[in-house]
């Protein structure tokens, strides 16, 4: 089966005075997996609900393919979903439950037993199609509901927080199997969740959504490496933010001071900044925080940032360094676990530095 | 008569306190219920039966005179004859305002819930006589008919059938809405959702989704309304006449006017075996528990 392209534009949905949704454009390429990422009340569900067909939008339009289907019907648009609790029919077997959609398209009986065997193959429940859903584990269920949303080869998929359901090690599993399966049928996905790690592991694009809004959109390393606002990256992965005021803009670089805590060094302008700042102009510096490199003081002369450790988190592969610099601004700084080397400790005073390519800038928000 | 607890959840569910309540605290707790119901009703209802077979002598005889005499048989057979057409009324009408109920909300679902209340609420007495004022001679009903030209003379609406029937449903009516709207209030959104996306049209979803997972609730719904009206005394009582003899009615007429309580008791069981029959084999019929829960 091919994916199809999905068209959003200008799409808003009201509920009285409320926007849940404010003009969302998003051109989901055919085949692609796109996650709509954003915090409860974003408006990511209620877009994934307009697309399907269970609200109807304000305004704007949308296209699955070269076919408008604003105001079709749900059961005429050809789109496979997901929902959140499965939505199994609890008084249907797995194999009625996946037949379902084949016999509302009138396909014929034996066509949907052998689709039916193959969808349950595909999700690895060859044994399971006699069973009622509630005699089924969560992760099963999970998969009948997949099994259910492909069995009719629709080319567009629809998945509202398939696994919040799930708990953490299956959800991992069930990333992967789904990820495959949508590459090998190259079925296009949108993917809702308010889950970050999740987005970045399964998407090939993601949207970042806020109070209704599409905040920003973009491959993960995209949005992990040029956030385009504070919010974004804030959500998505972990972020430092100081607050600096530009000093020095020439040849040599940029220089950012941060009070008492020290400064910032940058020998070049930051690429996501419209115009180079002047001295004076007030920025949130974002660093993330395995970018930070830390060292103990006397390997340095005069190390431009200065802090102590609070506390040290061990999470095995790294650890987590809260330090709070002398200004007062308290910096999680991420090592990956070196073997043999002793690590700094609780009361430590140590020097910080940051890469200048690591550095994000925004503007202050003037009041 | 009145509000019997509505007949076991229709989801089941295991007896959690088992652990928690020893045996002995378990009899205690339920020592009242059993006393009250031996003493108010296994005695009493027993004592009848008795009387049905071994009063003044042991003798098959009140339950001969049944079965020789067309009246009892006549009378039996109607009142199962209207409680069927009033439970079937009932659901008819019932499943949508249930329907209704479970699906919206605010101030209209506040308003259908009072128009399904307060009539539960007000006295059957009072709701009987409601209709007498509607159906009788000079009533709203006949004066309106005549008004609007559609007959001469007043029709003769009271003491009919069709009255006993209609008042019937309407007092049994809340008996048929509210376990189904307590089962259909819980079938998830989801479901119906899902079958539309599946390919379900509005109507599909409704026969293959709502439907079938309602059937628990109309189960109940349907076996209270009709062991109710099995037994209904006062409405067929008062909106009924001659012609529309209910088997509680004669029941009553043997006891209080005829004070023969042995036949009265052969009639009683023979009410209480029919219906027992007929709920087991209703239950197989539907053949409804088929052990998918919800959510």
């Amino acid at each position: 089966m091919d994916g199809a392209s999905v068209s959003v534009r200008g799409l808003g949905k009201r509920y009285g005075a409320v926007r849940a949704v404010k003009e969302v454009g998003i051109e989901v390429r055919s085949g692609e997996f796109l996650s709509l990422l954003g915090p409860s009340g974003s408006g990511k569900t209620t877009l994934l609900m307009m697309i399907a067909g269970f609200e109807l939008p304000s305004e704007g339009a949308i296209r699955i393919g070269d076919r408008d289907v604003t105001y079709v019907a749900p059961n005429r648009r050809n789109i496979g979903m997901v929902f959140q609790r499965y939505a199994l029919f609890p008084h249907m077997t797995v194999a009625d439950n996946i037949a379902f959609p084949l016999r509302m398209r009138k396909v014929a009986k034996a066509e949907i037993r052998r689709r039916v065997a193959d969808a349950l193959a595909l999700v690895q429940l060859q044994d399971f199609g006699k069973r009622l859903p509630s005699e089924l584990s969560g992760g099963q269920q999970q998969r009948v509901a997949v099994a259910r949303a492909l069995v009719f080869e629709p080319p567009v998929l629809l998945m509202d927080e398939p696994l919040g359901a799930l708990d953490k090690k299956l959800r991992e599993q069930m990333q992967i199997e789904i990820k495959r399966l949508q590459q090998r049928l190259g079925v296009t996905v949108i993917y809702v969740t308010h889950d970050q790690e999740e987005a970045l592991t399964m998407s090939d694009r993601i949207a970042v959504m806020r109070n209704g809004s599409l905040e920003q959109i973009g491959s993960p390393t995209e949005l992990y490496d040029n956030p385009a606002t504070p919010f974004v990256a804030d959500f998505v992965g972990k972020t430092n933010f100081l607050e600096a005021v530009c000093q020095s803009c020439n040849g040599t670089g940029l220089e950012f001071g941060l009070g008492q805590s020290g400064f910032i060094h940058l020998k070049e302008c930051p690429p996501n900044l419209p115009s180079p700042p002047r001295p004076g102009d007030k920025m949130r510096v974002a660093v993330r925080p395995e970018q930070i490199r830390i060292f103990r003081p006397e390997d340095s002369d005069s190390p431009p940032l200065n802090g102590v450790i609070e506390a040290v988190i061990f999470v095995g592969s790294f650890r987590t360094f809260l330090v709070r610099l002398a200004g007062g601004e308290l910096v999680h700084v991420q090592a990956s676990t070196d073997h043999g080397i002793a690590h700094p400790q609780e009361g430590d005073r140590v020097g910080l530095t940051i890469p200048s390519q690591a550095v994000q800038f925004f503007p202050e928000r003037r009041p | 008569m009145r509000a019997k607890p509505l007949a076991g959840s229709p989801f089941g569910g295991r007896p959690t306190s088992a652990r928690e309540y020893g045996p002995g605290l378990s009899l205690l707790l339920v020592a009242p219920l059993v006393l009250l119901l031996v003493g108010g009703f296994l005695y009493p209802v027993g004592k009848l039966f008795w009387g049905s077979i071994f009063v003044p002598e042991a003798t098959f005889a009140n339950y001969g005179r049944i079965l020789q005499e067309p009246l009892f048989l006549l009378v039996l057979w109607r009142t199962f004859e209207i409680a069927f057409v009033v439970t079937a009324l009932a659901l008819l009408l019932g499943y949508p305002v249930a329907l209704a109920m479970a699906r919206v909300s605010g101030r209209t679902a506040i308003l259908i819930a009072a128009c399904v209340l307060v009539p539960l609420w007000t006295s059957v007495l009072v709701r009987s006589y409601a209709w007498i004022v509607l159906l009788q001679r000079n009533g709203v009903v006949n004066n309106a008919l005549i008004e609007t030209g559609l007959t001469e003379t007043p029709l003769r609406l009271l003491y009919t059938q069709g009255a006993v029937i209609a008042a019937m449903t309407q007092v049994l009516l809340p008996f048929m809405i509210l376990p189904i709207y307590s089962v259909v209030r819980n079938i998830p959104d989801d479901l119906v959702r899902a079958a539309r996306n599946l390919g379900a049209g509005s109507l599909q979803a409704f026969f293959r989704v709502t439907v079938p997972l309602s059937l628990p609730g109309v189960t109940a719904g349907v076996l209270i309304t009709f062991i109710l009206s099995l037994g209904f005394y006062i409405t067929p009582a008062l909106v009924g006449g001659p012609g529309t003899l209910m088997m509680s009615t004669l029941i009553g007429q043997q006891t209080t006017e005829l004070l023969d309580w042995p036949f009265a008791g052969a009639l009683a069981a023979v009410l209480l075996a029919a219906t027992l029959l007929l709920v087991i084999f209703f239950r197989r019929a539907l053949a409804l528990n088929k052990g998918f829960k919800l959510g």
